[in-house]
């Protein structure tokens, strides 16, 4: 099979595939949808689905292929790029290449995305289908594949930006999916302007690189945001690598909603949820740890940058599990539980584990989509309620989504032997031995927090009295085999996902971590008897906190539900407090946006522009003229065509006098 | 034939005006003839402009120069040439007007054939002003433009239309008048010549480029329009006819930006430094602040046209960033603006044509009534906004990076442009086509029709094509920028090389 493909194809050819196959797929369904846009037809759906589903299984394959040929060449690092397709630009050091690269590290994100991708692709053949806007639906769900991918293989800070740009229009485009819900709507404009706020940063920082490159002299055959070109001066960052990777590191909040911008995802929740599961959790919002560790050469060069780093992603990670004890709607749980999860990565990258970081996004990837795809599951058995506390007792009627959707908790909570266990305990682990102490203990404690949150989430969905009435208990029904497929496959995944990031200690190879040494530094070796059984100790203090939480909030929720409605009374204040957000969203409305508007119209339009400029100056210079209204009734006077005919004459004796 | 191949820049700029002449002899009940005359004429002039894009080397200075001396007694030449800068600006002019003629197809029903003879002169002061290489010859096409304007805003605009139409020739024309002098004083100074290559050999004192510059920046300031001087726009945009829209912002605005590019700048390098930091603090205020007025405007039109004080904006900052990228990415700009911005105005001017009402609150939810309209509206908004992949990103971009290197505070305020962008339009596009249908009188809304895509197609590829291989443009205008940059930064030619350190 490879055979055959190396003797027809270059391997170049293959990369472009991986992002040819995606854009492919949206056009057609972009041309279905237009063409179908007048009147409703039923015609084209197994078309759409097929198109939908079967293009990212190709990008999937693809990447599979160019996988597969890399490890297969013994002893070298594997690691091509593609050369330019074409040249953006050109010119005196900004030379743009349009040109793939495909490393240990993007190949490992090109799978993720591919794969989980095509999960959810599948699933929502079946979730989607009593959607009039199918194609519309495919056509924007492949379009954020193809800027996925291009965000991921991008061998270029600008070709990245494209990537990162193309996921927000397509993000935007899919939490407005039903545009004719006016909140749904502004919870898409919501995400793509508070998304900007970090893109504005996010640019500011490339122009930053772009005039250290300059200065450094780098050698601009590849152009100076090049990332090869880069890593290979990263020294000249020095100087400037703490403004550089703050600034970059605001563009990722903003996209891996991270405090003060990840207002945005909880509201993102509005869009369809195999979109909140590929794009809101999965995939795009990975984007900026993805990005932070790419340009990891940067980031530690500057030690004050990965401490802000750290201490952003420790107090997202416990903020945001907080919000997930107090939030009622199953997708807003799980919204938070992720923003708090992306936290884990930062604070990986922060105190240099990078390695693990990629090691949380790819488990997490598995299980987040899973509960996700789950919680899909659920609201489509129950014809779209989302309120967990009216649920309950579900494990009856639907076993197969309530199992998988305890593994997928499992792995969130961090119990051992599921993918999230491994990824979380080196996340923790590697925050207590580079000494940040501090932060360990803040991860540690969200970690407890969110074992708490999603067993109280499993807790009120499929255990213990249901509280729907027996009209509604007879409706609920398990989903088709196309939404329960990937929900298998996503559980063995956030089963054994985690096996190729066993560490050293528990006899693992940590084959992760080894696969990435190429491009992330190593983290400082840890040797010595006594730091292994440190380690070990620590594993075991971590993996009975979180089985403690679990057990609790499973019990609590199953069984005595009337106590946590008790401890929310007694806790009053605080208690509305967490339940409100924290009042973020209005206080953000209050500070910046109604200041801004009213600033705007009041001051700027109706003062400067009117009164100001308008009033005093112009209709005063031409009042005390009295120009204004001469000419005004000359107007009036309908003496317009004659204006016209000595306009016309004029035009012609000056034509006939540069004719003769 | 031969005459044509060896004079095609005059050939462009007054086949309007012979087509325009044609069309009086016409019978104004002719409608349909004198509408289908004046595509073909205006696909015509496309051609021949595109000849002339095809004879271009891009990169010689001022090319298919034409030269005949015309009032010999004050130095006054007939002296057409251009270099890229100039060939792009003279193709989208010629390449909006079949457009625009597409467009008012049954927008415009009274008086068609005024309508479709002024456009066309008005079609001559543009393609003329971008070809003259002789300042009074410039000058007279600069107020040629006018004058169609006028007319088109007052006879087929709306609401308070005389009253715009006044404020529009008031405003430029106070500028004009203060550039005329200039001209004048200048052409004095250089010996009696207004052949503008003499001008730029002639070192003009410190004295007089403050002057001279001022004068003629304030002029352009209108034109472009500057913060404090773009209240024009906005009531001009709103009243003027959508066709008048499309090429006042398309190509009128133009003619400011080109004037710094072209005159004032090159000529008095010595007052660019000297003006460089207020006109960059304009340009950074004209960014932030008409983003942040389109943000609580109530009519789509105005919206539009408080966007492009914001996008002119970036191509002023280029310009006076005086650092090449930035300087190649506002040349781009003014395309691209062209572009999305008059594709943004057909646009409103079609669901004007149809609801007869601009405000935003008049509308809501029609995206599921016109979801073609709908689809191609958010794409043009995206553009506006600055997605890469679409054409104004690039203009943006480089414009931003280029300015950070030599300006980075005026930078550094200006990317809040690039945040405000999307939230006045993500924010009107919200309450125009998002939520339930509010008013019942849109259900009756129809989608775009053939004669629609015809006209909005063309510049969806071209938004799109320039967004993802934007190098074949900007190439076209490099050694149109180095040009530039040398003309304007040769500051050591005349102060004292103690100077000099502070203007490398």
């Amino acid at each position: 099979m490879l055979n055959f493909i190396y003797q027809h194809f270059s391997i170049q050819t293959v990369a472009w595939l991986i992002v040819a196959f995606p854009l492919v797929g949206s056009i057609i369904n972009w041309l279905i949808a237009a063409a179908t846009s007048k009147k409703e037809t039923e015609a084209f759906r197994g078309l759409t689905a097929f198109v939908g589903v079967g293009f990212p299984l190709l990008a999937f394959l693809a990447v599979g292929i160019c996988y597969l040929t890399l490890i297969g060449f013994d002893g070298v690092d594997p690691k091509f790029v593609t050369g330019p397709l074409f040249q953006w630009a050109a010119g005196p050091g900004l030379t743009i290449d349009i040109g793939l690269n495909l490393d240990q590290l993007s190949l490992v994100m090109a799978l993720v995305v591919t794969g989980v991708g095509t999960l959810i692709h599948l699933y929502s053949v079946g979730y989607m289908s009593h959607e009039p806007a199918y194609a519309r639906y495919f056509a924007e769900l492949n379009l954020f594949l193809f800027f996925m991918l291009i965000l991921v293989l991008a061998d270029n800070l600008l070709l990245m930006f494209v990537g990162w740009e193309g996921v927000g229009l397509c993000s935007y485009m899919l939490i407005g999916f039903w545009f004719e819900d006016i909140a749904k709507a502004t919870a898409g404009s919501k995400a793509f302007i508070v998304n900007r706020i970090g893109d504005a940063a996010f640019l500011l920082g490339m122009f930053l690189i772009y005039g250290v490159m300059a200065a450094a002299q780098a050698d601009p055959a590849h152009g100076y945001l090049n990332f090869a070109t880069m890593a290979s001066n990263s020294a000249a960052f020095a100087p400037v690598a703490t403004i550089v990777a703050l600034l970059l590191f605001v563009g990722a909040c903003g996209k891996s909603a991270q405090i003060p911008l990840y207002v945005w995802l909880p509201d993102a929740m509005a869009g369809p949820t195999p979109v909140s599961a590929l794009i809101h959790a999965a995939t795009m919002v990975t984007a900026g740890v993805y990005m932070v560790v790419r340009l990891n050469f940067i980031y530690v060069l500057s030690p004050t940058a990965m401490e802000v780093v750290a201490t952003v992603g420790a107090a997202t990670a416990i903020f945001a599990a907080t919000m997930g004890i107090t939030a009622t709607d199953i997708k807003k749980v799980l919204a938070y539980s992720t923003v708090s999860q992306l936290g884990y990565m930062f604070l990986a990258c922060g105190v240099g584990a990078f390695s693990g970081a990629i090691f949380h996004l790819v488990t997490h990837a598995f299980f987040k989509a899973l509960l996700f795809l789950g919680s899909g599951s659920v609201i489509h058995a129950l014809h779209g309620e989302q309120d967990i506390r009216k649920m309950g007792g579900l494990k009856h009627k639907i076993p197969l989504t309530c199992w998988t959707f305890v593994i997928g908790s499992c792995a969130l909570a961090g119990i051992i032997p599921t993918a999230g266990f491994f990824s979380k305990d080196a996340i923790l682990w590697h925050a207590y031995s580079s000494g940040h102490i501090g932060l360990w203990l803040v991860g540690f404690v969200a970690a407890g927090m969110t074992a708490f949150y999603i067993f109280r989430l499993v807790g009120l969905v499929f255990f213990g009295q249901t509280t729907l009435s027996t009209d509604q208990w007879k409706k609920v029904h398990e989903s088709p085999v196309s939404m329960l497929i990937p929900l298998l496959l996503l559980a063995g995944l956030s089963i054994g996902g985690g096996l190729f990031g066993v560490p050293e200690v528990m006899g693992g190879g940590d084959i992760l971590g080894h696969w990435l040494s190429s491009i992330v530094p190593q983290v400082i070796s840890h040797g010595g008897e006594e730091m292994h059984s440190q380690e070990i100790v620590l594993m075991v203090i971590t993996s009975l906190w979180g089985l403690h939480f679990t057990v609790l909030g499973w019990v609590i929720y199953t069984q005595k539900r009337a106590w946590p409605i008790k401890m929310a009374e007694k806790l009053g204040a605080m208690y509305r407090l967490i339940a409100n957000r924290y009042y973020i969203d209005e206080i953000y409305d209050a500070l910046i946006v109604r200041p801004l508007v009213s600033f705007s119209r009041a001051f700027l339009w109706k003062g400067v522009d009117d009164v100001a400029i308008d009033g005093l100056v112009v209709y005063g210079t031409a009042r005390s003229i009295g120009v204004f209204g001469r000419l005004a009734s000359l107007l009036q006077t309908g003496v317009l065509q004659q204006y016209l005919l000595y306009f016309l004459i004029g035009a012609v004796i000056i034509v006939g006098y540069i004719a003769l | 034939m031969i005459w044509i191949i060896e004079h095609l820049l005059s050939t462009i700029i007054f086949l309007p005006l012979l087509l325009a002449v044609f069309l009086l002899v016409i019978p104004g009940t002719w409608e349909r003839a004198i509408r289908w005359v004046s595509l073909f004429g205006s696909l015509l002039i496309l051609g021949v402009t595109m000849l002339a894009w095809r004879a271009m080397s891009w990169n010689a200075g001022f090319e298919l120069q034409e030269v005949i001396p015309w009032i010999p007694s004050v130095g006054i030449t007939y002296k057409l040439g251009v270099d890229g800068t100039a060939m792009l600006l003279m193709w989208l002019a010629a390449f909006l007007v079949p457009i625009v003629f597409i467009g008012s197809w049954r927008e415009v029903s009274k008086n068609v054939k005024m309508f479709h003879v002024l456009i066309l002169l008005l079609e001559t002061g543009m393609l003329g002003v971008f070809a003259a290489l002789d300042v009074f010859l410039f000058y007279i096409f600069w107020e040629v433009v006018l004058i169609p304007m006028y007319f088109l805003i007052g006879m087929w605009g709306s609401g308070n239309r005389i009253r715009v139409a006044f404020k529009f020739i008031l405003y430029t024309m106070a500028g004009s008048v203060l550039m005329l002098a200039a001209i004048l004083y200048a052409a004095w100074q250089c010996g009696g010549t207004f052949d503008l290559l003499t001008w730029y050999d002639k070192g003009f004192n410190p004295i007089q480029q403050f002057w001279l510059f001022g004068a003629f920046a304030l002029a352009f300031a209108i034109k472009v329009p500057m913060f404090p001087v773009h209240t024009w726009l906005p009531d001009t945009h709103t009243e003027a006819p959508t066709a008048g829209s499309v090429l006042l912002a398309g190509v009128l605005l133009k003619m400011g930006t080109y004037g710094f590019f072209r005159f004032a700048m090159p000529l008095f390098p010595l007052a660019v430094v000297k003006f460089a930091p207020l006109m960059l603090t304009l340009s950074v205020i004209g960014i932030v602040y008409g983003a942040l007025v389109s943000l609580v405007q109530v009519d789509l039109k105005r919206l539009i046209a408080y966007s492009s004080v914001s996008h002119l904006g970036f191509v002023m900052l280029g310009l006076f960033s005086l650092e090449p990228h930035a300087v190649q990415g506002a040349i781009i700009q003014m395309i691209n603006h062209g572009l999305s911005t008059g594709a943004l105005f057909l646009m409103v001017g079609m669901i004007y044509h149809r609801r007869h009402s601009r405000l935003i609150a008049d509308y809501g939810g029609i995206a599921r009534i016109v979801p073609m309209f709908a689809a191609l509206f958010i794409f043009l908004s995206f553009a506006s906004v600055g997605m890469p992949g679409l054409n104004n990103f690039v203009g943006e971009f480089l414009v931003l990076l280029g300015t950070f290197q030599t300006q980075t505070p005026y930078a550094a305020i200006a990317v809040l442009g690039v945040i405000l962008a999307a939230g006045y339009m993500l924010w009107a596009v919200q309450r125009v086509f998002f939520g339930p249908i509010t008013h019942d009188e849109n259900r009756a809304l129809t989608d775009l029709t053939g004669r629609e895509y015809l006209a909005l197609l063309p510049l969806v590829a071209l938004i799109v094509a320039i967004g993802v291989y934007p190098k074949p443009w900007l190439s076209k205008i490099e050694s149109s920028t180095e040009q530039f940059l040398k003309l304007t930064k040769r500051v050591e030619m005349i102060v004292p090389v103690a100077k000099n350190t502070t203007g490398e």
